[in-house]
């Protein structure tokens, strides 16, 4: 099972320093705004698909989304998904954390000079 | 008209990437959640959102506050495409469009990697299952990667085409095949190989005598524009050459699962190709969409090794997005520029700048047959965009291009 590599690799950072555009603090709070908004789109999407599934078979009745009480082993899973969605969401902050580790980290734009250097 | 509940013409004023759902599967494609499909729609729509709606408010303030301002400054307008990059990262209409593109790419590569990765084990084993002892999947170990593409890597993905993470490993391959949908929105069609397509296309159209038997391809990756190439030449055999082990093996696997089986996948330096073929071997030798991966050194030997692969009257050709002319507004050429700088495509101003003619010729081109031309993703019109009637400009991301070639 590959949920904890996923969840520790899927965030990293490419190779090659992260330019900024903003402010560093104003960007990366944009960037977990970002996140955040995507996951409300699909949160949103899920919901879509599950009232149109549920109507056209006329499953649904009114309260039981109140009244549903998760098993264990459906707790479990809703708890890594929260892993899963903060993991998500702190991308910016696992990045930089890397970066903060690298000694030799070279911007795209810095290797170009490099590369047309290299041919001479 | 398909079951409206899984049609992709939602509303017949839709203007927009077609929903993933669409896109072709095969036997190393891997699973994708309800929620993974939406994270990647929500992905498309926001490329689509600053391509449409974002980028001509960039041009504007270009227009109206950028120019003026430089030329107020400097007693001259701007001069060069540097200028006016340097110039907008001084305007707030430039830095949000660039941040939030930024963190688009990114959130691309998590979301890809995280369907990747959480299936690994599977997703190898399925490959593993389909090229298991085949002998058209060459690769070398040994091989170094160079540091013009182990320092950066390639469009923010983590690992760029070669990095594995096990023994036998497809993840960086199921990564870049499966979500690239975010970056081109559909307009390189249901396989990702509207550029395949668009060259073979050309090839009929311009060179209806050509008959190819050996085709080559120089940094194919998982052979999105490649397999075209093969099926329009089923007599042909193609031979796809890259860096990348995973991108080569997922190659393999994918092309056998589509029944495309006159490929092979050779892990090697376009730069150096002595050792593995011999001179004069080949019809044709394409790239597309990889001139701008290279170092200035790497593509002057990659020209030379395609002028020394090809048979006399054999045909190269390298498929490209346009390259920067004096008749190109420097706003636009600015734009471009965007991706060697804030995307880590490092070579990707450079090599748009370069003289590709002198550069062939310097390869050992005869400068009268050399090949220019253009065009356009060819897809499936009736469930995705067509490149060539899609007004939207996604600077450097939409799928028309350029053609440079020669024969040999």
């Amino acid at each position: 099972m590959s949920f904890n590599d996923a969840l520790n690799e899927a965030g990293a950072k490419p190779a090659g320093k992260r330019p900024y555009f903003l402010e560093p603090q104003v960007e990366r709070v944009l960037a977990i705004t970002m996140s955040i908004a995507q996951e409300l789109a699909v949160a949103h999407q899920r919901a879509d698909t599950l009232e149109r599934l549920l109507r056209a078979k006329g499953i649904l009745a009114e309260g039981e989304i109140d009244a549903f009480t998760p098993d264990a082993a459906a707790s479990a899973q809703r708890q890594m998904w929260n892993q899963e969605y903060i993991a998500r969401i702190l991308r910016i902050v696992q990045q930089e954390n890397e970066a903060a580790a690298l000694s030799d980290d070279v911007a795209s734009g810095e290797m170009a000079d490099d590369m047309v250097r290299d041919a001479d | 008209m398909a079951d409206p509940q899984r049609s992709n013409h939602p509303a017949p004023e839709y203007d927009g990437p077609p929903d993933y759902r669409v896109i072709g599967r095969h036997g190393v494609f891997p699973e994708t959640s309800h929620d993974e499909i939406e994270r990647i729609n929500f992905l498309a729509q926001m490329n689509r959102h600053l391509a449409a709606r974002v980028v001509p408010g960039v041009k504007a303030a270009y227009e109206a506050r950028v120019a003026p301002k430089f030329a107020a400054a400097h007693g001259r307008p701007i001069a060069t495409r540097h200028e006016a990059r340097k110039a907008m990262l001084e305007d707030p209409a430039f830095c949000t469009w660039s941040a939030l593109r930024r963190m688009t790419m990114e959130q691309r590569q998590q979301a890809g990697r995280w369907t990747a990765i959480r299936q690994r084990e599977e997703l190898n084993a399925r490959g593993k299952a389909l090229i298991e002892g085949d002998d058209r999947l060459v690769l070398n170990p040994a091989l170094e990667i160079p540091r013009y593409v182990s320092a950066v890597d390639h469009h923010c993905m983590p690992g760029s085409y070669h990095i594995e993470y096990a023994p036998d490993d497809f993840t960086n391959g199921a990564n870049y095949d499966h979500a690239g949908f975010v970056t081109t929105g559909g307009l390189l069609g249901k396989y990702s190989d509207g550029g395949g397509h668009a060259v073979v296309q050309w090839v009929k159209k311009n060179l209806p005598d050509f008959a190819p038997k050996k085709i080559l391809e120089f940094g194919g990756t998982v052979g999105h524009s490649s397999l075209p190439l093969a099926q329009a030449f089923p007599d042909a055999e193609l031979t796809i050459v890259d860096l990348g082990a995973p991108v080569l093996r997922y190659g393999l696997a994918r092309a056998k699962s589509l029944g495309i089986n006159n490929v092979r996948f050779v892990q090697a330096s376009a730069e150096n190709l002595k050792d593995i073929f011999e001179d004069a071997s080949f019809d044709w030798v394409q790239t597309t969409m990889f001139l701008h991966e290279l170092s200035t050194r790497a593509l002057r030997n990659i020209f030379a090794e395609s002028h020394r692969l090809l048979r006399p009257g054999g045909i190269v050709l390298h498929v490209e997005q346009p390259q920067y002319a004096p008749d190109m507004p420097l706003f636009e050429q600015a734009m471009r520029d965007w991706d060697a700088f804030y995307n880590n495509e490092p070579f990707w101003s450079r090599m748009h700048e370069m003289d590709l003619d002198a550069e062939m010729e310097r390869a050992g081109f005869d400068r009268s047959k050399i090949i220019h031309g253009g065009v356009y993703g060819v897809v499936d019109r009736e469930i995705f965009p067509d490149a060539a009637e899609d007004n939207t400009e996604d600077y450097g991301r939409k799928a028309a291009w350029h053609v440079i070639g020669a024969v040999a």
